[in-house]
């Protein structure tokens, strides 16, 4: 006879087994989405593998990358959040000390040739470098950071685990973060099942709105993935800090003013709008564009096309509009495990 | 008549030692150093405690100068240049770093009558894969020297900062100069490109007859007082700090002319 203990036991082990079982199925590689354009990152370079992907997540949420251990990367990028700091305009690195612009989210990056919101890193190999040093953000050195990790107890077999070498150098830990975020893949939205005829359709206000956002929105934020990674003027006066965005980066007097057009993935969890996060809700970004765009010598020229500076717009117009970006939004993409602290 | 005998053999050995000698200078490579000796005008340059006056007649101090050396090219007497390769041709000349200051190459051996290097690092450097910048490139340490631009992606070419009565006061009580001039001439969009490219010719100063078994050694002046004042000149008073900003050519023409051959050690 089977003892009851024997059984709990053989179940146990059963539960175990199915748990670990879900844990590595749950790696499921780089996935093209079928309506996505091919992606921008050198993939060939580096190569995603499940143990560069898993050394890149616990970089993301550790710490140690920050001068007094307290702020990591998932500090400022909250993926409840779609992976920005929400509620922020700005936000506070260690010692509360406050930045100048606000979060970008951590999402489809494979498909950006450039980031920030002046551009001013053009590999996503180079980009956490930035915060990691800034003194507004984590304030750490490079090196510091490196030792760290090496010293600890777990990343020099994790990075070989991930690259074949124990030696923890700035590329390993760079590329590691890269297959991280490249892996922050968004695109199980609502449009997107619509897109790919998985069976879903717009709503009637929906598809008003989304020939709206066609005509009047879609030449800078391009499909799929809504923007067409150029640096623009939308028409917001300066704010008090001065911040002339891409011009920081090139020097050309043409680009005073200019940022990065954002995407509209994933709206509905990234407030507030705008580079320097000024605007708190998605009636307050509609306001702008129809009521509210400055002439600037550098106003960006779609902006142009009309009696009065901005694109008009009616209230169904508008209503239409809203309804039309909240299809955009993927609840898949800001409650994946995988891509959550473990 | 042996005499006669032993001198006729002896001729021949020593001719044909001669020979052979002059054989020997094939191709292969032997030691090359470029030596980055850094003065200000009629002086050593020395970190902090020094004095200096520039063009302008404003006193200063230096704290720091780093400059980065690139594709070094050298020419021979028979016209034929040496390209040193790529991966092993990017330096950082520190003042704070003795060794930093004598950079090592190997090259052919030969007659050497030019040579040429970048102040700065080229653009398919800038913009290579993170894997291939290892050494005096890795963003880790060009960023702990201070010679990386993150929110720029690139490196500072050159660095000169120290301290003088003609700097305006600080929140901290102190007059500092910063000079950090970088800008590879952008990534994605077209921007200010500071690469200089400096040749000296090495005729008048001493032609370094690289061989091996022995170190030839180019020793090279860079004088700091160029960069206040060459091309044109540059106020401490008017531009204390010049970092990424059109001025900054200004800075990088004038410093592409404070290199000089002072002499070679064969």
């Amino acid at each position: 006879m089977i003892s009851k203990k024997k059984i709990i036991s053989a179940l146990l082990l059963i539960s175990l087994y199915a748990c670990s079982k879900e844990v590595a199925s749950m790696y499921t590689g780089f996935q093209q989405p079928d309506n996505f354009p091919a992606p921008s990152y050198r993939l060939a370079d580096n190569g995603i593998t499940e143990g560069g992907f898993m050394l890149g997540r616990k970089l993301f949420y550790e710490p140690l990358l920050s001068k007094d251990n307290s702020v990591s990367c998932g500090s400022c990028h909250i993926q409840s959040a779609a992976f920005t700091h929400h509620g922020h305009d700005i936000s506070h690195g260690i010692n509360d000390r406050q930045g100048s612009r606000n979060a970008q989210p951590i999402m489809n990056l494979a498909w950006e040739s450039t980031f920030m919101w002046d551009g001013g890193v053009p590999d996503l190999d180079l980009q956490p470098i930035v915060p990691i040093t800034s003194h507004v953000e984590m304030g750490e050195t490079m090196e510091n950071v490196l030792n760290k990790l090496r010293a600890h107890k777990d990343y020099p077999s994790l990075f070989k685990k991930a690259f074949g070498k124990q030696e923890i150098t700035t590329a390993t830990t760079m590329k590691a973060l890269s297959q991280f975020m490249l892996m922050c893949i968004s695109s199980q939205s609502k449009y997107d099942s619509v897109m790919r005829k998985e069976g879903a359709a717009f709503s009637e206000q929906e598809r008003t709105g989304y020939a709206v956002f066609q005509q009047k929105c879609g030449s800078c934020h391009k499909e799929p993935l809504f923007t067409d990674n150029s640096f623009r003027n939308n028409g917001l006066p300066a704010g008090p800090n001065n911040d002339e965005g891409r011009y920081s980066v090139t020097l050309d007097p043409a680009d005073r003013y200019r940022f990065k057009v954002p995407g509209l993935r994933n709206l509905a969890y990234t407030a507030p709008y705008m580079h320097d996060g000024r605007l708190r809700t998605l009636d307050a970004v509609l306001t702008h564009y129809s009521e509210e765009v400055r002439p600037a010598p550098t106003l960006d020229v779609e902006l142009l096309r009309n009696d009065k500076p901005g694109i008009p717009l009616s209230e169904a117009e508008r209503s239409g509009l809203l309804a039309f970006l909240q299809t955009l939004n993927d609840k898949k993409f800001i409650t994946d495990k995988r891509l959550s602290e473990q | 008549m042996k005499h006669y005998f032993i001198a006729i053999i002896a001729s021949v050995i020593f001719l044909t030692s001669c020979k052979k000698d002059n054989a020997t200078i094939d191709n292969s490579a032997a030691e090359l150093s470029l030596e980055f000796d850094n003065i200000v005008g009629d002086k050593n340059l020395q970190l902090n405690t020094g004095v200096y006056t520039n063009a302008a007649g404003e006193a200063f101090s230096v704290s720091t100068l780093q400059y980065f050396i690139s594709n070094v090219k050298l020419k021979k007497t028979d016209g034929t240049e040496y390209t040193v390769p790529q991966d092993s041709s990017y330096f950082l000349v520190d003042e704070g770093k003795k060794a930093s200051q004598s950079v090592k190459l190997q090259v052919p051996q030969g007659d050497y009558t030019s040579l040429s290097f970048v102040v700065g690092v080229d653009s398919l450097r800038s913009t290579m894969d993170i894997g291939k910048r290892t050494g005096v490139l890795d963003p880790s340490g060009a960023g702990d020297h201070g010679v990386y631009w993150g929110w720029n992606s690139g490196y500072i070419f050159f660095k000169l900062e120290g301290q003088s009565p003609a700097a305006p006061l600080d929140g901290s009580g102190n007059r500092y100069f910063r000079y950090h001039i970088g800008g590879f001439g952008g990534y994605s969009a077209p921007t200010i490109n500071n690469l200089r490219t400096v040749t000296l010719d090495l005729a008048p100063a001493g032609i370094p007859q690289v061989r091996k078994d022995k170190e030839t050694n180019i020793h090279v002046m860079a004088d700091v007082l160029k960069m206040f004042g060459n091309i044109s000149n540059i106020s401490i008073a008017a531009n204390s700090t010049v970092m990424f900003s059109p001025f900054s050519t200004n800075v990088s023409r004038n410093y592409a002319g404070m290199f000089r051959h002072d002499h070679t050690e064969n």
